[in-house]
């Protein structure tokens, strides 16, 4: 390799800052958005705006109040955290729902632990995980897109009846794959479509914001275990959570490892564990829970996986 | 004597402050009455094993003091299970386990340990009192709070209305865990903000 990479903790002066990152994803996000309007109404938009402003809110109400801070609402950071907590949570909740758990993002999960950079859990995670244990029914009343009909989600389908009913529900394999490519099936407002997602995340391969390592770690981890037990390798993907997971959720920067080396750890401990979630737990699906639990040995991972100092000759 | 009273109310609450005896304070202030209820128990308890120990903390020989201290205090607990056995037979039933527990709480033996084997039996006393009041006070004050938020109403009297969504994290552990931080958290605040003001 000939060419200069610039890792993470950049050395070169450079116009990137967080505020250009955060924005950059949430522009990244914007087409996922579109797509939950599109397939579940307006009110989705309702969801996210009311996730959104009770992030900011929070966020600067605690800096000024509290902490007596200057405010960083500015930065994007809340904003994203409030994004994806309202992309990861159904979309028929009551408009109070995602306010809440945002509250509980932002302050147990971000400012109680000293605010951005010095969380240990990835917040929009903590919310979730936060709203999952309060409301169990709201969380897991699935509306189907366009005709919203409530029913159960494809993964739900797999843990209760077996592989051979999803495609029974979809017709047959091609329109199981399509409907999930596209986003044409139940789940959480930002998860089902993986075409939006991946525009997403190609505008943010090409601002260099993620690396390769985890997304490909992760999803190729998941590919290979669930084929390995019997199941269907893309489905397991196109499914649940696993590509907003992949590319926008276990990919933050704060709560995943520095190196690259690192990175395909936590990916590949992701994946494993978003497998054994889903076939052994008591929930269909297990991105939020893994990715939470890979937080906890990102210092771990750190620590051990050092990188050589520049200049450093290998002996 | 006042301020060794009131040392275990505020400047050393167990739960609070020495963070000690923090099994019962998230198994058990599920609500508002099991709260009182493990505070009272403990009240008793850490009250009279103080007194005792204090009072022949010249007969025991230093090398076996602790197994003397743990039976005086297994004694004084096995005499409150069967009197809740008895008489509050529902508070027996919630508290379950957590009766027969308090003899290896961290609280009792580190108050004997600490204050009652040094101290006359007078000052134990009052620093059992202080001591399990400042406990019973904590468990009654996380008791109302998760007991209001995770079923919406406070010594089984509803206050939330019907149309209140219960916060179900509130009645399990990682629920009381994030409320004693928090409180936690409150009171360092406080106190930091109160002494700079004197």
């Amino acid at each position: 390799m000939d060419k200069l990479v610039v890792s993470t903790s950049a050395h070169i002066k450079d116009s990137d800052s967080i505020p250009r990152i955060m924005w950059g994803v949430n522009l990244a996000l914007l087409p996922v958005l579109i797509a939950a309007v599109y397939f579940f109404g307006l009110y989705a938009l309702g969801v996210v705006l009311s996730s959104v402003i009770s992030a900011v809110i929070t966020e600067a109400v605690i800096q000024k109040f509290l902490f007596k801070k200057p405010v960083t609402v500015s930065d994007g950071s809340a904003v994203t955290c409030g994004i994806l907590l309202a992309f990861s949570i159904p979309p028929s909740v009551p408009l109070w729902l995602p306010a809440v758990g945002s509250f509980v993002s932002i302050a147990i999960a971000k400012q109680c632990f000293g605010g951005l950079g010095w969380n240990v859990f990835n917040p929009a995670m903590i919310g979730r995980a936060f709203l999952l244990i309060c409301w169990p029914v709201e969380m897991t009343t699935w509306t189907s897109p366009l005709d919203g009909v409530t029913g159960a989600s494809p993964l739900g389908i797999l843990k209760e009846e077996g592989f051979s009913k999803v495609v029974e529900f979809f017709g047959n394999r091609t329109t199981m794959y399509t409907d999930l490519f596209i986003g044409n099936v139940r789940g959480s407002l930002g998860e089902t479509s993986c075409l939006l997602l991946l525009v997403g995340a190609c505008y943010l391969f090409y601002k260099k914001y993620i690396s390769w390592h985890i997304p490909v770690s992760f999803l190729g981890t998941i590919a290979l275990l669930s084929w390995m037990t019997g199941g269907d390798p893309l489905f397991a993907i196109l499914s649940g959570g696993c590509i907003l997971g992949a590319f926008f959720i276990a990919t933050d920067m704060v709560t995943s490892p520095v190196t690259k080396t690192g990175q395909l750890i936590f990916g590949i401990g992701v994946g494993a564990l978003v497998v054994l979630i889903r076939a052994k737990a008591g929930y269909p699906e297990g991105v939020c829970y893994a990715v939470l639990l890979m937080n906890t040995l990102t210092p771990l991972i750190d620590r051990y996986i050092k990188p050589k100092p520049f200049g450093v000759v290998k002996k | 004597m006042l301020k060794i009273f009131l040392n275990g109310i505020f400047k050393e609450n167990p739960i609070f402050r020495l963070a000690l005896a923090l099994c019962p304070s998230l198994a058990v202030s599920n609500t508002a009455f099991n709260g009182l209820g493990m505070g009272l128990c403990l009240l008793f308890v850490i009250t009279s094993s103080n007194v005792i120990i204090s009072s022949v903390r010249n007969l025991i020989h230093p090398k076996i003091r602790i197994p003397a201290y743990l039976t005086i205090i297994a004694v004084l607990v096995t005499m409150v299970e069967a009197f809740l056995h008895a008489y509050v037979p529902a508070l027996h039933k919630s508290l379950g386990i957590f009766i027969a527990l308090m003899v290896v709480f961290a609280i009792v033996l580190a108050r004997a340990e600490v204050f009652a084997s040094k101290n006359t039996v007078w000052k134990s006393l009052m620093d059992g009192l202080g001591m399990g009041l400042g406990f019973a006070l904590a468990m009654v004050l996380l008791g109302i709070i998760r007991e209001l938020l995770g079923s919406g109403s406070v010594f089984g009297y509803n206050i939330m209305g019907q149309n209140f969504k219960p916060i179900l994290i509130m009645l399990f552990s990682p629920g009381a865990f994030l409320l004693v931080g928090l409180l936690m958290g409150f009171f360092n605040w406080y106190e930091r903000r109160f002494t700079k003001n004197l």
